[in-house]
């Protein structure tokens, strides 16, 4: 497997603008004789989609939804990092550049973060442009706020909806290129496969979720921006229909998939409620600025009503173990903690898995009048959810799968190890390391969909040539039928299981042995205990219906058994990474306090797997990951 | 809690579709209302039956996927909430609950309870954005936008694009989703410059979608999941004449 990375030669600030300098162009009166797939249309993909269109190349954009509206990157909720150092408080590309490799755990590729950084203020700027209405001072220039711990003040926000307001902005660019004829639009449609000829990616193979017809698309490149993994646990923050299935499927066609076991758990999830639960609602980590987190000292008493229960008999455990940081302590660290609280038998609400975040201490100090002020759309949420009062009871919170900073791998060109099949936004690996910063993901989705891959994958194409292949040509046909008969299978099973029921069961594996802290016996159960459960959905499975129109039950078992391979492929990373770093925490690898114990001698690295045949073990691979700007430091927060 | 639910079925946008009565027993309270037919899909499923389609993706109310007209009301009877929002401890146990999809000329049903707003897509691509080419953007703080004006941009961009507007009015218009996407644009300097086309072509689109007439009832505003005011429309319908008055002069 081809795992150079591409990085091109120079001082770090000058890499990129080397690098466009030296990338090929296509002529203008040439980019409409390429046709460019992408599949996603959140906002890697709809920003990609928009400006690929504008360039003069010909989209064919994909998505499952039905408008590219609704993409998951609607739901971030926090903001949007760029080092505009608008408040002139010690911001610069560099700073952010350093904060994002260090808050990564050491495990993101330099050259990569640096780009980001720089193109995090041309982001913001064309946002404006398109209209975004991002927060405003009384004096009509940008409002920024400090966000995730970090010490400068550099995120934009458009109130706790920026996400939605992006998206807004890249769907926009998008529509107005689908008016244009540029860009075909096909909604709907879910990509079941990648389509390779020599060795290049020329191509798709996409149902349509109303029809039921499955057909093959080619293009001179694909373009894969499909988000993240987070419903392998099943119960995530992410929407109801995010999967790993075109970025697995692409996986199985040669794509390198890395670091899968890198996943990001927030620490303010509302708490699992029962058994009926389909997803878990975060809520803003910004609570933690003015609510106090603890559990009873003593189990006997988490059956108690809180406000029952004296000060002495409370353990703040936050403050009590993080003096420095105390409630603000970072997202693994408190995640973690919540987690140990609960094991130890002091967790709160149904089922045990919940602390409180209390906010009476605030509310004396500051009027009830004064939080609503901040919180109370949250507030709002909250007793919509659990129909409690947080401002007469503290609230209850539990961490929650909620980013996958794994993804497949990329070398600088956001290119896979397939070539011209290129990955954006949270589908790949590169910028994140081991855990990502709030406001962070907003940044790279467009930064890869605006900035980079107009450049990378016009240096591609020119090298390439343009010559779309027929979509009847040998190896289209056997991608198809492929696909055709793997749907087949699924509805021949005829058996009793539902396939949300198969869901569910592989996330209790996932949450139960690679959650937020895993262990080498625990990985190793978990990969037999999904080996069980495939062999039994094989067997066992029920799609009614038939596959020629709108099945939803056929989508999910798709889905689902792509999340089974895939869940596997993660707990078998989670156990060869024998280090704790970032979202990954081995039980094994801790100091005696308790701190994550990163080994940089042995896992500076990020590892690259790849797919031999289905049933065979698959193969890891590494890249160095070189460290000449940034000094491997201990991430302390005591 | 045990409910009975009168549900909407229909293979197809041409078939005929009628209600179909299903007992649901066990309903958690605190599910929310998507969650309950998840509930109701797999009893379905263990009965033979074909589960029922409907649409929903985020289910935390932003993105605007989710659709069902629940007793008479777009997203059911709560105030500023969209049906993934509205948990079932607003129900009572042994209630009999309807639900229907969106009912609109202009979004026929797929299946079920899904139906087609694509009509709200080709609206936006006949005005919806500022036409502004990737890289050639000015500093953002280049233009100063006062604090009020980017606040009631905020307050109509909020729209989720879910159509419960129009599901809600009698007309089926989708005024109150035209007004606020282009209010949206036309609040802030950088719209300034295609405002005039873009509410005669917003506009022309929405009328020739299907979308019925407006006549200022309110309904729209009072099912919105995030209450968009009728000023919008108000607005839309100001600016919309003096375009047509430009266009007649010009």
């Amino acid at each position: 497997m081809n795992l150079d990375p591409q990085i091109p030669d120079g001082p770090i600030a000058d890499k990129w603008d080397n690098h466009r300098f030296s990338s090929k162009l296509v002529n203008p009166a040439n980019k409409r004789k390429y046709r460019i797939i992408v599949v996603g249309s959140g906002l890697a993909g709809g920003a990609a989609a928009a400006t690929l269109g504008e360039l003069g190349y010909q989209v064919d954009c994909f998505c499952y939804q039905d408008t590219p509206r609704r993409a998951h990157s609607i739901a971030a909720q926090g903001g949007i990092n760029a080092a505009k150092n608008y408040q002139n408080d010690g911001d610069s590309i560099h700073r952010l550049f350093y904060d994002t490799v260090k808050g990564g755990d050491f495990r993101s590729r330099e050259a990569n973060v640096y780009r980001l950084a720089q193109n995090s203020t041309n982001i913001i700027d064309q946002c404006v442009a398109q209209g975004v209405p991002f927060a405003r001072e009384y004096g009509g220039l940008l409002a920024n706020r400090s966000f995730g711990g970090a010490q400068v003040s550099r995120t934009f926000y458009a109130r706790g909806q920026t996400g939605q307001q992006l998206l807004l902005g890249a769907y926009s660019a998008l529509s107005r290129q689908i008016a244009s004829g540029q860009v075909q639009m096909h909604t709907r449609h879910e990509m079941l496969d990648l389509v390779k000829v020599d060795g290049h990616a020329k191509g798709i193979i996409t149902r349509n979720l109303v029809t039921g017809s499955t057909d093959a698309w080619t293009a001179d490149a694909v373009l894969i921006c499909t988000g993240g993994y987070g419903n392998v646990y099943y119960l995530s923050t992410n929407a109801a229909g995010c999967n790993v299935t075109a970025t697995y499927r692409a996986h199985r066609r040669g794509a390198g998939f890395a670091n899968p076991c890198f996943t990001q758990i927030h620490p303010t999830c509302i708490p699992v409620a029962g058994d009926h639960q389909s997803k878990l609602t975060l809520m803003s980590e910004s609570l933690r600025n003015d609510g106090r987190v603890w559990v009873p000292l003593d189990g006997k008493n988490c059956d108690k009503n809180p406000n029952d229960i004296a000060e002495e008999l409370r353990d703040y455990f936050l403050e009590r173990k993080y003096p420095s940081f105390g409630n603000l302590a970072p997202r693994d660290i408190s995640s973690r903690s919540a987690k140990e609280a609960c094991d130890e038998s002091r967790g709160v609400g149904p089922g045990g898995r919940g602390v409180y975040l209390d906010f009476a201490d605030s509310i004396s100090r500051l009027g009830e009048s004064a939080i609503r002020e901040r919180y109370g759309n949250l507030f709002q949420m909250y007793e919509r959810i659990t129909g409690e009062n947080a401002y007469k009871r503290p609230m209850r919170i539990y961490p929650a799968i909620h980013y996958t900073m794994g993804g497949l791998w990329v070398d600088y060109n956001l290119q896979s190890s397939v070539p011209g099949c290129f990955v954006l936004g949270e589908a790949n690996f590169s910028d994140h390391g081991a855990n990502r910063l709030g406001a962070s993901a907003l940044m790279q989705g467009l930064s890869d969909g605006y900035f980079v891959i107009p450049y990378t994958v016009g240096n591609y194409l020119a090298s390439t040539g343009a010559g779309t292949i027929s979509p009847d040509g040998p190896e289209v046909k056997e991608v198809l039928e492929s696909v055709k008969e793997r749907t087949s299978q699924l509805l021949s099973i005829s058996g009793k299981k539902s396939a949300r029921s198969y869901h569910k069961e592989l996330g209790q594996i996932m949450w139960e042995y690679a959650g937020m802290a895993r262990n080498a016996t625990g990985l190793q159960k978990a990969i037999g205990e999904i080996q069980d459960l495939r062999d039994h959905f094989q067997k066992n499975l029920l799609v009614p219906g038939t596959g020629d129109r709108l099945n939803v039950e056929l989508e999910r078992a798709g889905r689902v058994r792509d999340f089974i391979d895939f869940g596997e492929l993660l707990c078998r990373d989670a156990l060869e990474r024998n280090e704790s770093c970032g979202g990954h925490f081995r039980e094994e690898y801790q100091t005696k306090e308790g701190e994550a114990t990163r080994d940089d001698e042995n896992f500076a690295h990020a590892a690259v797997w790849e797919y031999k045949g289905e049933g065979k073990t698959p193969v890891r691979h590494k890249e160095e990951l070189q460290y000449e700007n940034v000094k491997l430091a201990v991430r302390s927060y005591k | 809690m045990k409910l009975t639910l009168k549900i909407w079925r229909q293979t197809g946008p041409t078939e005929n579709g009628s209600f179909e009565s299903h007992v649901l027993d066990d309903v958690s309270e605190d599910s929310s209302f998507l969650e309950m037919l998840d509930q109701l899909n797999e009893q379905l499923l263990k009965q033979g039956n074909e589960p029922i389609a409907f649409d929903h993706d985020c289910r935390e109310g932003i993105c605007g996927t989710c659709s069902l007209t629940i007793n008479g009301y777009a997203h059911g009877p709560e105030n500023s909430t969209t049906t993934c929002q509205l948990h079932m401890r607003k129900f009572n146990d042994g209630e009999t609950v309807t639900i229907e999809p969106f009912r609109a000329k202009a979004f026929p049903v797929v299946r079920d309870l899904i139906v087609d707003r694509s009509a709200f897509d080709r609206i936006i691509q006949s005005g919806g954005f500022i036409s502004v080419r990737t890289g050639s953007a000015p500093d953002g703080n280049s233009i100063p936008i006062s604090k009020v004006d980017a606040d009631k941009a905020m307050d109509a961009a909020a729209c989720i694009g879910c159509g419960a507007c129009v599901a809600s009015c009698k007309n089926a218009s989708a005024m109150l989703f035209t007004s606020a996407k282009a209010a949206h644009l036309n609040l802030l300097p950088q719209g300034q410059a295609e405002k005039d086309a873009r509410v005669l072509n917003m506009v022309s689109t929405m009328d020739d979608s299907g979308f019925g007439n407006c006549r200022n009832y309110g309904e729209c505003s009072a099912a919105c999941p995030k209450d968009i005011s009728l000023d919008y429309i108000a607005k839309l319908n100001r600016d919309h004449a003096k375009a047509k008055i430009k266009e007649i002069f010009s």
